[in-house]
């Protein structure tokens, strides 16, 4: 991808080439923070700026780095990038960084920050690696916060925290889906984004290990 | 004793690393298509976090935190926030030794665990516990048993994954759900069936 265009760069990690959905990458952290809007969209924050400056300074040192030792170099650049991040919240946004807890810190063994670092800033120029890591964090986001739309939403029935859905418990109608608050129906929902991404897009779709014969009819006689 | 059962009980089960706060999940669904493959991780995912989560247990106490570095005359110095630094340096270095001492000494397992000892590096269970140790404060004889305890629930979760994967590439799975999306749908099923462990209080 030595030539690819900067578009294409920043664009193709969204739909066509998702961390998470088709490179498996990012999911341990992308999970248990989707219960609320306004976490998801910090945490999504949080990974964008830190995937894009990583890149940038990967690729920036990435002549002078030697290749036996790239790892522990990437993740002292990753490490000391996080803590930035972490630093921050805790002075301007105390009460999300509380929620987040360990994930802010979970950002360092985020493997598409890792991933992206080795595999496209380490052989690509600074301006490419820059848009390539917002790409990839926009990538994330997007999935991220589809997640979190349906949890906050069918979950506790409101938005960014503002009531779109009076509860029963407030006097309201709607009977809030409880299960959705709950880990498991992360996994559910992006099976089934991953599921509906893969009908849009059918080049996706993974080869099966195993293929059932079709059924005869004459075996029966 | 019993605080020590309790602990490793809840850190197995009820706090269950893979399905209950969805860490290492990457290595987690990448590695699960084979029995001998998932537990060989598991194996080096229980050796890596029994060392790892005591060690920087002990940096996090006698250097890190805030006021500990009283004996040498700074008693007002806090270093907390170079603990992501730190940990994940230490977690580097020792899986790089543990590497050095399996291939001399214990040539089998080393063999047996292949590639699966550095991808440890980045697995976020590894890096979790540690993080998890720090928030909840434990000491040093509870941070071993909670990173053995977390390293044992993280193994079960990928050799049941990998039990349910072997027998699931012979059903008929709709096309676009085939591979990745069918495996998120089962970790979930697997995640709701160990919820039924989360109103027990030890």
């Amino acid at each position: 991808m030595a030539d690819a265009s900067a578009k294409q760069v920043l664009f193709e990690p969204i739909f066509s080439n998702n961390p998470i959905a088709l490179q498996i990458l990012g999911i341990c952290s992308a999970l248990a923070v989707t219960t609320s809007m306004n976490v998801t969209i910090v945490m999504c924050l949080a990974v964008i700026a830190v995937t894009a400056f990583s890149n940038l300074a990967v690729s920036l040192v990435r002549a002078q780095i030697p290749a036996s030792i790239r790892i522990i170099v990437q993740m002292t650049i990753i490490a000391s990038l996080v803590i930035v991040v972490d630093q921050i919240l805790k002075a301007y946004a105390y009460e999300i960084s509380k929620q987040l807890s360990v994930f802010v810190g979970l950002i360092i063994t985020n493997c598409i920050v890792m991933g992206r670092a080795e595999g496209f800033a380490m052989k690509n120029g600074p301006y490419l690696s820059f848009l390539d890591g917002i790409g990839n964090g926009l990538g994330y986001s997007v999935l991220l916060l589809f997640v979190a739309f349906f949890r906050e939403l069918l979950g506790a029935g409101s938005l960014f925290g503002v009531t779109l859905l009076p509860t029963v418990n407030e006097g309201g109608w709607y009977i809030p889906n409880g299960l959705l608050l709950l880990p498991p129906s992360a996994f559910f929902i992006i099976g089934l984004a991953i599921w509906g991404l893969r009908v849009w897009k059918p080049e996706q779709v993974e080869e099966a290990d195993y293929k059932m014969s079709r059924h005869t009819a004459k075996e029966a006689f | 004793m019993e605080h020590y059962i309790s602990l490793i009980v809840k850190a197995i089960f009820v706090e269950n690393m893979a399905l209950a706060f969805f860490l290492g999940m990457c290595t987690f669904l990448a590695i699960s298509k084979k029995i001998e493959a998932a537990t060989g991780l598991g194996i080096a995912v229980v050796v890596v976090l029994t060392v790892t989560v005591p060690v920087n247990n002990l940096l996090y106490n006698s250097i890190l935190r805030e006021g500990a570095l009283d004996w040498a005359g700074l008693p007002n110095v806090d270093l907390s926030f170079l603990g992501l630094l730190t940990y994940i340096g230490v977690i580097a270095a020792l899986v790089q030794i543990m590497e050095m001492v399996l291939d001399k000494y214990i040539p089998a397992l080393y063999a047996a665990l292949g590639v699966f000892l550095p991808l440890i590096t980045v697995n976020c269970a590894i890096l979790g516990a540690s993080l998890f140790m720090v928030e909840r404060d434990y000491t040093f004889g509870e941070s071993v048993v909670y990173g053995f305890g977390a390293g044992v629930g993280w193994a079960l979760a990928i050799i049941a994954l990998a039990g349910i994967r072997e027998k699931l590439k012979y059903s008929d799975v709709p096309e676009g759900l085939r591979g990745l999306g069918i495996t998120f749908i089962t970790v979930g099923l697997m995640s709701l069936g160990f919820m039924s462990f989360s109103g027990i209080s030890l």
